[in-house]
This record gives structure tokens, C-alpha cells and sequence, in this order.
């Protein structure tokens, strides 16, 4: 991990690096038992990959809103489902004849992403007019109301309870089925790279600067007169688009979409996983991301073994719900690991100065931003 | 008429779980600032343990059924205190490592009581007048509502009380006003934040129960569903706001029934719909202090 801290010529380099082995994934034979179901190659292992690596991507573009901009939604669920359910449906109603197939399966992805930049734009422009705590109540209602549509199967387009299954006839081959399932991670790993690549271009840009700024001190943000709100949209609608990318290769992947990515229970998830990570920070996101999938299946699994079932009650039952180890961590990263799982790389690096809480509250948000 | 008459009186009665819920969400948010996810689970386990209680005493007894309000709300209390002094004191002033804590204990509890009592609903077993119908301007209004609607007026009517008339009831609305003043005049909120958890925690505890008669089973999700529209409440009503949390908690209930009746089942979409309006034309709710 000392390569974060490094000159911006070695970071890019790990960087690439690290996204070339990604890439070269498929193509390997390495088993980690405990961590994979399988060998690398295998589609078990490589679907569970590619989920995880589209969980990071809607993570980061939750972290463009509570890690940068310091606004607490609860309804991001709401524009990952947009993009997952946009998808299915603009697959199945949108065939003009003039297009090819191939085109007609990118227009498809485009018009989801500006569904959901729409939509986040819509949501946003209501429940930025409240801040803070009343903010995140907003959108949770918001995140609701999408949910209660989706479950509703209005004009039989959502598929309700049942969720909604992938119309394949726009799909492109090497996109369907299970052998292809190294395509379908070398998309996701795609749509990670690009969310990427967006969240860091917006954190750079002025329009990141101005919302920085804004999470620190919005009053000082006024009076040398910018208007927070209308940069504020903006962030809100690229995190939601951002958001409907991911949630539309989502579909691909999982070739359907149940209504569980619609409930506010799933926006929890996402901010476990940015607080699991490390606030504020765009690899904290990812980290946080991957660590939670992969302990999600490997819990889950745990939790079906002869050796949970084999315990006394008081122990099997807490055991065998996942969710509750994952709060009961997520708690206890909260009280006692302030910076999330990438502060504690941090943190070691440099043991031996303790520093009072307060300073090093400080120094995290001068990093970060 | 008659069609009316019921939809008001069921409002209400869903209005008082909503205020239930609600009430102690405004008076801990007034006070301490904290937006408290883990509500929703104070009610359940309020719910759970109360019919357990019921359940061993005798089923479908007016005794058991005050049993398991009496202990819905202990538990609920008790729950609530021990979540303050063991997990939010320790963030005091930081508010959104508050909000993350109590979502990881809404997150974690659920999951517990799954598996303790199992996804499946729990059914309950309620003396059998409740379960009956009394007619009124010839509308058949199940007696349930009624008990609902008497359970929170006392309670609004006790919270009320109390904070007019005790000297912690005193020391609540003075740190809603201005916490800072309370504490630079040496007097210790935090026990005050304490006994406003508790206070919340008991009333959720007793919704749970409630909320069990009306559904008539009990699951480990009735809570979160219900915290949802309490939160719709608090926002409309005003933040830190009793009379407006009671006053939006029956607005949002009777709309959403008539919504449901009238327009084809989208309650849920009128509440979110009547949220955003409330939002554009007046920020700070009905009742809210400020901004």
C-alpha cells in the first residue's frame, strides 16, 4: 500500500499494473482458498468477481456524494435500480428497425445512464433543498417510492416481486450465458475503470472543489458567492448516472434484477461498504466494496457449513446470519476505526507518533480532499 | 359515508403507530441532533418480547395482551437506554458517525431477529373483542382502531405531561432549545439524553405491540417498515417537534388511506408526493423551529 503516498508517476503505474493483472484474471490459474469459490478462471469465481467489482463501482459513485460532497443520501439505491430495471425495459420496448443490433444495445445503455442522470437531477433538485439530516429522510422517501413502484409492476414492465428477467434479443452473443462470463467481468471491469476515471475527473474539476469546499464550510462556500446548490445538483445527477451504469451492467450480469437493489435496505449496504473503506477516500470505496462482497458469500456459505449447525444455539444464531456480522463489524469500525479499513493502512504506516483524535480528524480531510 | 367514516377511523388508527414512532424519533432528533435508524428495531423487539410474554401467560386475554404492552415498552426502554450509553454517548457531537452506528444496529438486530424467530411472520392472538367490529355512522370499524387511537393519546397526552410538569421534562425542552445554555448552567444532559431514548425507546416498544394487533402477525421487518413513514412524519411535522410529529402522523396516515382507497392503492406515493410539496413550500415542516 506504499504506493499511494508515492510520486503521481509510480501511483499511475501501480495503478496500471493493478488493472492489467485484472484484466489477465481470467486467463490465470490461482486458487485462494477461503477468499474464491474456485480457480480464477472459473466462472463461479468470476461472476462473484465481477459482482463485487460493480458493488465498487456503485460505491464510488455513492462516495462522489458522502465522501465528497458530505451529503448523506439514503436513496441511492433508487438510480442502481433505475439503471438495472431502465435497461431491461428500454431492451425490450426500444427495437427501431434503422439501427443495427449492436447499436441499438449501446443507444439502450446510453438512454439508461440518462435516465438515471434525469431522474438524480429530478430527485435532487427537491431534496437539495433541505440539508443534513432531513436530507438523507428525503431521499430515503424517494428510495421508497421507487421501491413501492418497482414491487407495484406498473404496466407490467417491472415484473414485481419476481423481478424482472434480461430480454436477450438486443443482447450481443458474447454478452449471454454462462461460458461467456469472462466477457461479462471484462465489462464490469470496464464500467469500474470508467467509474473510475469520471469520479477522479470530477474531483478534480472545479465543480469537486466547490462541493469540497462546501462539506467543510458552506457558509464561507456563500460569501464568496458561488451558490452550493446548483454544484450540488450537478454531483448529485453524475453520482446517479454513474450509478444507473452500474446497475445496467448489473443487469447483464446477473441476465435479471430482483426489487431487492430497489429497497432502502440495499442503500445501507452501500454505506456500510464506504464506511467499511474509508471515508472520502476513492480506493476506500473500492476496498470496502470487495471486502464486503467477498465476505457476504463466504459468511453466507459459512453459515450453511456442518460446523455452524453443529454449535449451541447462542452461538449458531448469530453465526449463521451474515448481516449480522457484518453490522456487529460495521459498529465496531464506526466506534473504534475512524478512517475505515484504508485508515488502518495508514495508521500503520506510522505507529509511532500518537496523535490526538482531533488532529487526526484534521489530517484525514486535508488528505482526502 | 359510511366508506369515509372508516377511512378516518383506520387513519387514525395507523396514525397512532406512525406517532408511536414517531414521537420519540422528533424528541431525540430535538435533542441531541441524532437520526436514529436502530428505531425500528426498538419496536420489534418490543413486539417480540411482549407476545412472548403473552403467549406464556395466557393467549388471548385482556391481561395478557396489557402484559405485553407493559413489557414492550420496558424492553423498548430498556433497549433504547442501553443503545445511548453503550454506542452513541461514546460519538457525542459527531452526528453522522451516530447515524452510521445506529444503522449497523438496525442493520445487525434484523438479521438476529431472523434468526431467532425466523423470516416468517409470527401470529398473534389478541382478545377476540379486538378482532370484532363496531358500528359507527354505519361504517363497520374494527375495535382495534379504537384501543390504537386511546394507547397514543395517552401517551401523547403523558410525554406532554411530562415535559411540562417534571424537572428532566424541564431539562429536555430547555436543551431542545439550547443545549449549550443547559450545560454551561451545570446542568448534566447527558442523563437527560438517557431518559429521552428511553422515553422513545418505551413508546416504540408499545407501538410494536400495537402494530402487531393491527397487522396482526409479528416479523422482524415490521419495524423498519414502519420507521419509513416516521421519518415521512418527523420531516413533515418539523424536527424536533411533539405537537407536529402528531399532528403530520395523522395527516400522512389519513391521506395515505384515502389515497389507497380512492387512487388505486398509491398511499405510499401520495405520503412521498405530499413530503416533496411540504419540502418546496415550507423546508422546515409544519411545526419546525428552523431551517
Amino acid at each position: 500500500m506504499s504506493a499511494f503516498r508515492a510520486r503521481p508517476m509510480t501511483k499511475i503505474t501501480a495503478s496500471a499494473a493493478l488493472v492489467l493483472l485484472m484484466v489477465l484474471l481470467p486467463l490465470l490459474n490461482i486458487t485462494i482458498p477461503g477468499v474464491f469459490p474456485g480457480a480464477t478462471y472459473t466462472p463461479g469465481t468470476l461472476q462473484l468477481l465481477a459482482y463485487a467489482m460493480l458493488i465498487a463501482a456503485l460505491a464510488l459513485s455513492y462516495h462522489l456524494l458522502f465522501g465528497l460532497a458530505g451529503m448523506l443520501s439514503f436513496g441511492h439505491a433508487l438510480f442502481f435500480a433505475a439503471g438495472a430495471y431502465g435497461l431491461g425495459i428500454v431492451l425490450r420496448n426500444f427495437s427501431p428497425s434503422w439501427l443495427p443490433a449492436g447499436a441499438t444495445f449501446v443507444a439502450s445503455i446510453l438512454i439508461t445512464v440518462l435516465i438515471g442522470f434525469v431522474l438524480a437531477a429530478l430527485v435532487g433538485s427537491v431534496s437539495l433543498r433541505v440539508t443534513g439530516i432531513s436530507f438523507a429522510m428525503v431521499t430515503l422517501a424517494f428510495a421508497q417510492a421507487g421501491s413501492v413502484v418497482v414491487r407495484r409492476n406498473p404496466g407490467g414492465q417491472t415484473g414485481g416481486d419476481e423481478g424482472l428477467t434480461l430480454d436477450v434479443s438486443h443482447v450481443p452473443d458474447a454478452l449471454v450465458g454462462v461460458l461467456n462470463t469472462r466477457n461479462l467481468y471484462w465489462l464490469s471491469l470496464a464500467v469500474l475503470v470508467t467509474v473510475y476515471l469520471v469520479v477522479l475527473w470530477v474531483e478534480k474539476s472545479r465543480a469537486g472543489h466547490v462541493v469540497a469546499a462546501t462539506r467543510e464550510n458552506e457558509l464561507r462556500v456563500r460569501v464568496i458567492g458561488i451558490r452550493p446548490y446548483f454544484v450540488r445538483l450537478l454531483i448529485f445527477s453524475i453520482a446517479g448516472a454513474l450509478a444507473a451504469l452500474a446497475g445496467a451492467a448489473f443487469l447483464l450480469l446477473q441476465s435479471g434484477v430482483s426489487p431487492r437493489v430497489a429497497t432502502p435496505d440495499f442503500t445501507l449496504t452501500l454505506l456500510v461498504i464506504v464506511v467499511l473503506g474509508g471515508v472520502g477516500l476513492r480506493w476506500g470505496a473500492v476496498l470496502g466494496a470487495l471486502v464486503y462482497t467477498l465476505l457476504d458469500q463466504r459468511l453466507t456459505a459459512l453459515a450453511g457449513s456442518e460446523f455452524i449447525a453443529g454449535l449451541p444455539d447462542i452461538l449458531r444464531i448469530p453465526l449463521s446470519q451474515p448481516l449480522f456480522i457484518l453490522g456487529t463489524l460495521f459498529i465496531l469500525v464506526v466506534l473504534f476505526l475512524p478512517g475505515g479499513l484504508a485508515g488502518l493502512t495508514r495508521r500503520n504506516r506510522r505507529p509511532q507518533r500518537p496523535r490526538a483524535r482531533g488532529r487526526e480528524r484534521m489530517l484525514d480531510s486535508e488528505e482526502t480532499t | 359515508m359510511s366508506t369515509i367514516v372508516l377511512l378516518l377511523i383506520t387513519g387514525l388508527g395507523l396514525g397512532a403507530l406512525y406517532f408511536l414512532v414517531a414521537s420519540g424519533l422528533s424528541l431525540i432528533y430535538g435533542l441531541m441532533g441524532v437520526l436514529n435508524f436502530a428505531h425500528g428495531s426498538f419496536l420489534t423487539i418490543g413486539a417480540f418480547i411482549g407476545w412472548e410474554v403473552a403467549r406464556r401467560l395466557s393467549d388471548g386475554s385482556w391481561w395478557a395482551l396489557v402484559a405485553a404492552m407493559l413489557t414492550g415498552a420496558v424492553v423498548g426502554a430498556l433497549v433504547a437506554a442501553a443503545t445511548e450509553f453503550f454506542l452513541i454517548r461514546r460519538l457525542y457531537n459527531r452526528h453522522i458517525e451516530q447515524v452510521l452506528v445506529t444503522v449497523g444496529l438496525a442493520l445487525a438486530s434484523v438479521a438476529l431477529f431472523e434468526g431467532i424467530w425466523g423470516t416468517d411472520p409470527t401470529y398473534v392472538t389478541s382478545p377476540s373483542w379486538l378482532g370484532q367490529t363496531t358500528e359507527i355512522l354505519g361504517a363497520r370499524i374494527p375495535n382495534n382502531r379504537f384501543m390504537l387511537i386511546l394507547v397514543a393519546v395517552l401517551v401523547l397526552v403523558a410525554i406532554v405531561l411530562f415535559l411540562k410538569f417534571t424537572r428532566y421534562g424541564l431539562i429536555v425542552r430547555a436543551g431542545v432549545e439550547n443545549r449549550l445554555m443547559v450545560t454551561a448552567l451545570g446542568i448534566d444532559v447527558r442523563r437527560a439524553f438517557t431518559l429521552v431514548f428511553a422515553i422513545g425507546g418505551a413508546a416504540a416498544g408499545l407501538g410494536g405491540v400495537l402494530a402487531s394487533i393491527y397487522y396482526g402477525y409479528v416479523s422482524a421487518h415490521i419495524g423498519g417498515s414502519l420507521l419509513i413513514f416516521a421519518f415521512i412524519v418527523t420531516v413533515i411535522g418539523g424536527l424536533g417537534s411533539l405537537a407536529g410529529a402528531a399532528i403530520a402522523s395523522v395527516l400522512v396516515a389519513v391521506l395515505q388511506q384515502f389515497a389507497n382507497f380512492y387512487l388505486g392503492g398509491t398511499g405510499d406515493l401520495a405520503v412521498v408526493l405530499a413530503l416533496a410539496a411540504v419540502l418546496l413550500l415550507r423546508p422546515r415542516g409544519l411545526m419546525g423551529a428552523k431551517a
